[in-house]
Formats: C-alpha cells, sequence, structure tokens
C-alpha cells in the first residue's frame, strides 16, 4: 500500500484485497447503534449537573448525530469506488478529495472508539502497535485501530501541512 | 436582574409605604454568575496529534499550548482547557464531542 497527496486528492494506492475490505468497513464499524457501551462512549455525559445532561440530550445529542452521520455518509461515497471493480481481487487506488479529510477523521475516529468499546481494550493492547499474527476477531479489531490510526496521521499530516 | 416589590397596605392604613422588600434571585440568574471550566479527559484510543488538532482548531490555541495541553491530559488524565461562562464553556464542550474528545463542563468551586 502507498498513500500520498497528489494537489487536492489524497490518493491511497496498490491497496491489496485485505486492506481495501478493512477500508469498506470504515462506516459499518463506525456506527454505534445497538452497542449500548459504544452508544455512551459517542454521545458522553458533558457534565455531573443533572439539568445540563437533560438539555444536552434534547438539543444537543440530535446536533452530534447528524454531524456525525454526515460525516460517515461522505467517507461511504468515497468508499464507493472500490465498489463494483471486476478487478476486485487485484490491487486499487481510492482517491479521497482534501475537502473530505474532516470527514475521514471524524468516522475512522468514531470506528477506532467503537471497535476499541466492543472488545473493551487495555490501554497496554492499545498501545501494543506490533502485535501479530491476527488469529481472532479481537485480534482483527486491534489491527483495525491500528490501521486506521495510521490513516489518520497521515491525513493529518497532509492537512497540517 | 433583581425583583424589587413594595410590602402590601394594611386595611385602614393611611399613606405609610413599608420600605421596599428585595426578593431572591433566581437560581438560574445566580449560576450565570459561577465560572465554569471545560475539562477534557483522557481517552487512550484518540491519537496525540489528532488531541493537539482539535484543541488548535476548537480554542485557536498555537500548537506550543495546544500540545502542553494534550500531554497534560495524557500523563494526568485531564487538563482544564479554558473557564469562564457556562454559555461558552457549553458551546466548547460541544465542539469538542463532535470531534469526539472526552470533555466535561465543571463548576468551578
Amino acid at each position: 500500500m502507498e498513500i500520498c497527496r497528489d494537489e487536492d486528492t489524497l490518493q491511497i494506492s496498490d491497496l491489496d484485497p485485505f486492506l481495501a475490505e478493512l477500508l469498506r468497513q470504515i462506516p459499518l464499524s463506525a456506527n454505534s447503534a445497538g452497542a449500548p457501551a459504544a452508544e455512551a462512549r459517542l454521545f458522553a455525559q458533558p457534565s455531573a449537573e443533572k439539568e445540563i445532561c437533560a438539555e444536552w440530550k434534547s438539543y444537543v445529542e440530535p446536533e452530534l448525530r447528524r454531524l456525525f452521520r454526515s460525516a460517515s455518509e461522505t467517507v461511504a461515497d468515497d468508499l464507493a469506488q472500490l465498489n463494483g471493480n471486476e478487478k476486485a481481487l487485484s490491487n486499487c487506488t481510492l482517491h479521497i478529495p482534501i475537502e473530505h479529510a474532516d470527514a475521514w477523521l471524524n468516522t475512522l475516529n468514531q470506528a477506532r472508539l467503537v471497535i476499541a468499546t466492543k472488545y473493551n481494550f487495555s490501554d497496554e493492547e492499545l498501545n501494543d502497535h506490533d502485535r501479530s499474527p491476527i488469529g481472532s476477531r479481537r485480534d482483527l479489531g486491534l489491527f483495525q485501530i491500528n490501521f486506521y490510526g495510521f490513516l489518520q496521521e497521515f491525513i493529518l499530516r497532509e492537512i497540517s501541512g | 436582574m433583581s425583583a424589587v416589590s413594595a410590602g402590601p397596605l394594611e386595611k385602614g392604613s393611611t399613606s405609610t409605604v413599608e420600605a421596599p422588600v428585595r426578593e431572591q434571585e433566581t437560581r438560574g440568574e445566580e449560576e450565570l454568575d459561577v465560572p465554569w471550566q471545560v475539562v477534557v479527559h483522557n481517552d487512550p484510543v484518540n491519537l496525540m496529534t489528532y488531541v493537539t488538532m482539535v484543541f488548535q482548531r476548537v480554542f485557536g490555541y498555537p500548537r506550543e499550548k495546544a500540545e502542553r495541553h494534550m500531554l497534560e491530559v495524557h500523563h494526568k488524565g485531564r487538563s482544564i482547557l479554558w473557564s469562564g461562562v457556562r454559555e461558552r464553556a457549553e458551546f466548547y464542550v460541544q465542539q469538542l464531542h463532535g470531534h469526539l474528545l472526552l470533555a466535561t463542563l465543571e463548576k468551578i468551586n
């Protein structure tokens, strides 16, 4: 896999089928619906004050849901480039418009948080970036978190110049 | 804003007017005067570079200051990013949650 910036586009090229599939999984992985612990993390309480929390739930949380959903939809639209490719089993390239960078950062973070909550990874596990091989769904979850984190680092570097 | 009212006149009284009675301020008004702080809590999932970028964006802090706060969150578990009036503090917490950081609004004792 190669990753670079070409003017107003971020390019992830030479994507093997496994990494392409992990990319396709981003919007699904970011979805916290039906996972109470992930919901609690993505829509955390803003205060110890009950009155503030009640107002937050009524007025702010719906806005946050809209924001997260919109970011996820932008990423899903970009990822459509990887669908319906007759060369599905060969390496491919993903082009991300630079103006979608914020949506990608947000959705990658949603996905990393939801996966981390789902498998309840310890701090030690999250800091173990060299763990291998992938022998279980849990290992795959940790690999996803690290891979998505790597993409976030790249995007951050490119947008901060 | 506090309210002022005159005491009731008794039946048969003439022109005596009792001294004004200052009513208690409402709880909401008192709370507006209490300073609040925006606290960010550690989350091992969020990348350090990402947290720094969010602090720069939300508060307009220069990179060095944003990094200082990020490291405080990382090492001490929390950092006070801003303090002031409640409305502004709520706005900042909303922005931080929008970037998926763990942030809370706390009254300053």
